[in-house]
């Protein structure tokens, strides 16, 4: 199973540390790991994605609590959430197939940030499902290279701000 | 820093110098805190956990950056597997050296991040009142543990203005103390329910304070009681319903009670895999209730059917209020059967070292504070003695870190100066502690070694015994030093005997030495620490019970 923790954590060096260190020493497998500073500079909020059993899931809640550091757990995965990824595709295109290439990423409402002569640069963002789609329709051309930020995720709805 | 121990009601600190800590030992020299010089920093972390474990209170050692700080490890690690609060101080580099592998340098906070509850690097002068504060809370507060310091000097040198220390409020941490009372519920209910029930007490029990909140539960539900190796002490083994260590080399008693009892309830204990050897096979008939003020220790070695996280002091409490008093007849008297089944004993020639812990368990005063090391001695103590004294038994079970007893022993002596402390070692431990002969010969500490020399590493050599067909590897010493030379460098007299029927004089004069004193007993090597489940194996499979 593969679940979502929201991670509230205090804004102080040696929390990511602390944080990874955990995860490593426990044994639990980090599918992605996100950490940025909240609209309240004390604290930072980091999003984790973590696979395991039910009986792992659970001790990863449990131990991430206890650190003296980390504000709050949420395990988000069964809650209504808008979930962002951003993904950056260097895939090949030259005169033969820039069209198809480029029909592709407006149908997924991709931008293109940098043509080279037999290249582009298409940046995408969406859930999981949308990252695996584009990058599925644009293997065949020939993706070159492929960075992706882990997955950053929000309660939908007014009462969950600042969870 | 050090006004700032002071307002925590610091007494000593255990610490060895260097460099770095130059100016808090400074300061400590004109303060009302005691500075106790050890010898190595390794004793000066066990004796702030022997000084712990017996108080209730934070023991706090202070060292040197680098090579002092690597030598806290060992202690450090050994506290945080036993929940006792403790505070290392480690003197740093300047802050603008950190990072550039300074003289002395390593990193204290990446390395000690596994074994601590918490730690700190104190960059800021104003912080340091805080800090320090904080670190004395976490210690202690909800699940005691080992909190670290890490104290740059240029922060060492710098002042600060801050006089007032604000109450303490971590938003990241707010530990659960009072009970559920849904669950509480549920637990009384079980109690009611139950034929067979049981209880078994861990070192909670001790940390939280709440020994007579275990009797009264155990009384009042005519429930024996089984022990963890870190629970023990919690209960008088005179007591009727005492059954006493559970586990690898548990009683047969306690461990086919475990295996026997329609309701188990853990207090204050890890279920770690020393005391429920294989977890599937582990309390088959049970219903589980584990109490515990650590959330994340329920559910995480064996299932539980009923959760129930707070301070044992509070929850038993909770529990008590409630409690209508029961009968188990039928199960006592099966109990009572159980505990005919004795430990066995002597197989050896010569003196055996169970016959020397069976005499030491009969003179052995109620109010005596017993400290082991690791190995067979370690066992024998944990299932021979009567552990009558709360917090009286201070051994290092999470960790089982040789080099435990002595300086746990030197900590807990200075702790209560007025007490008989005996450490129980081995002739491997002992060697391993004696560097700190000479903090206690300084400090004038009448400590009491019985020390079963046996020539061996006994306790591995049993495991070569069981695993290895008596391939003897690495467990021998052919050629120890002469110890009674030794501990007369130290200043200590020395005791030996080597035939049981000088035993009990040697005993006898061994006590009731006014100053430090050894008694080295020669004993048989081939005896093995019986009970024994194997590996794989459940606890009602006992080696040495038909
Ligand atoms: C620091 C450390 N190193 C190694 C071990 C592994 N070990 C466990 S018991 C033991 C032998 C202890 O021998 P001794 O102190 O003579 O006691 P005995 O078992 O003979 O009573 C060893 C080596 C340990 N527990 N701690």
């Amino acid at each position: 199973m593969r679940h979502t923790f929201a991670v509230l954590v205090e804004n102080s060096p040696g929390v990511l540390s602390k944080v990874a260190g955990l995860f490593s020493r426990r044994g639990f497998n980090i599918e992605s790991l996100v950490v940025s500073e909240t609209e309240d500079s004390s604290t930072s909020r980091m999003t984790i994605v973590v696979e395991g059993d039910n009986r792992v899931l659970e001790q990863v809640g449990k131990q991430l609590n206890k650190q003296v550091d980390i504000i709050k757990v949420n395990d988000i995965t069964h809650e209504e959430t808008v979930e962002r990824q951003l993904c950056l595709i260097r895939v090949s295109a030259d005169q033969s197939t820039r069209q198809e290439v480029l029909q592709i990423t407006e149908v997924f409402r991709c931008r293109v940030v940098d043509i080279g002569r037999k290249s582009l640069i298409v940046e995408a963002t969406g859930d999981e499902t949308k990252m695996q789609a584009i990058i599925r329709s644009l293997r065949p051309f020939g993706i070159m290279e492929l960075v992706r930020t882990g997955k950053v995720a929000m309660i939908r709805g007014e009462r969950n701000k600042g969870k | 820093m050090v006004k700032a121990l002071e307002r925590e009601n610091v007494e000593m600190v255990f610490s060895y110098p260097g460099g770095a800590n130059l100016e808090i030992l400074d300061y400590l020299r004109k303060s009302s805190i005691r500075t106790v010089l050890v010898r190595h920093e390794q004793g000066a972390a066990h004796e702030a956990s022997g000084y712990a474990r017996i108080t209730g209170k934070p023991g706090v050692c202070l060292v040197t950056s680098g090579p002092g700080a690597t030598n806290l490890v060992t202690g450090i690690a050994a506290a945080s597997m036993d929940s006792i609060p403790l505070i290392a101080i480690t003197g740093q580099v300047a802050t603008s050296m950190v990072g550039t592998d300074a003289f002395q340098e390593v990193d204290v906070t990446g390395i000690t991040d596994p074994i601590t509850k918490h730690n700190y690097l104190i960059k800021d002068v104003n912080a340091v009142a805080q800090t320090v504060k904080e670190a004395f809370y976490v210690a202690s507060a909800g699940r005691p543990g080992p909190v670290v310091l890490d104290f740059p000097r240029d922060v060492a040198k710098a002042t600060s203005k801050i006089k007032e220390v604000a109450s303490i409020d971590l938003r990241g941490y707010k530990p659960n103390l009072k009970g559920h009372t849904g669950q509480i519920k549920q637990v009384i209910r079980l109690l009611a329910e139950a034929k067979r029930p049981l209880i078994l007490a861990g070192g909670g029990i001790l940390g939280s304070g709440s020994w007579d909140e275990l009797r009264q539960l155990a009384e009042s539900q005519q429930t024996p009681v089984a022990n963890t190796l870190m629970g023990l002490s919690s209960i008088s083994l005179d007591h009727p319903l005492a059954l006493g260590l559970a586990g690898v080399h548990g009683l047969p008693a306690a461990n086919l009670a475990i295996q026997r009892a329609d309701l188990l309830i853990g207090l204050g204990t890890r279920f770690s895999d020393r005391l429920s050897c294989d977890v599937e096979g582990f309390a088959p008939n049970a219903k589980i209730v584990h109490i515990d003020v650590d959330p994340a220790e329920i559910g995480k070695n064996v299932r539980v059917d009923i959760p129930l996280v707070g301070d044992l002091k509070i929850v038993l409490n909770q529990i008590l209020e409630k409690l209508e008093p029961v009968q188990h007849q039928e199960w006592l008297a099966e109990i009572a059967q159980l505990k005919a089944m004795k430990a066995p004993s002597c197989r050896a020639e010569g003196l055996s070292p169970i016959t020397v812990m069976e005499s030491l368990a009969k003179v052995l005063p109620a109010q005596a504070i017993v400290t082991t090391d690791v190995g067979q001695h370690q066992l024998w103590s944990a299932q021979r003695l009567p552990h009558r004294r709360p917090r009286g038994f201070i051994s290092s079970g999470g960790l089982g870190a040789m080099g435990y007893g002595i300086p746990a022993a030197i900590g807990a002596q200075m702790a209560c100066p007025n007490d008989l402390v005996v450490a129980v070692t081995g002739d491997g431990s002992f060697q391993m502690g004696l560097p700190e002969l000479g903090t206690a010969k300084e400090q004038k500490l009448p400590i009491k070694i019985l020390l079963l020399n046996n020539s061996y590493l006994g306790m591995v050599k049993q495991l070569q015994d069981f695993y290895c067909g008596q391939r003897y590897a690495a467990v021998q010493f052919t050629d120890n030093p002469d110890f009674g030379c030794l501990v007369k460098a130290y200043g200590g007299s020395h005791y030996l005997v080597s035939r049981e029927e000088d035993l009990s004089k040697a005993l006898a004069d061994f006590l009731a030495d006014p100053g430090m004193a050894v008694l080295e007993a020669r004993v048989a090597y081939e005896e093995n620490v019986l009970p024994m489940v194997l590996g794989g194996n459940c606890l009602s499979q006992m080696e040495g019970i038909e």
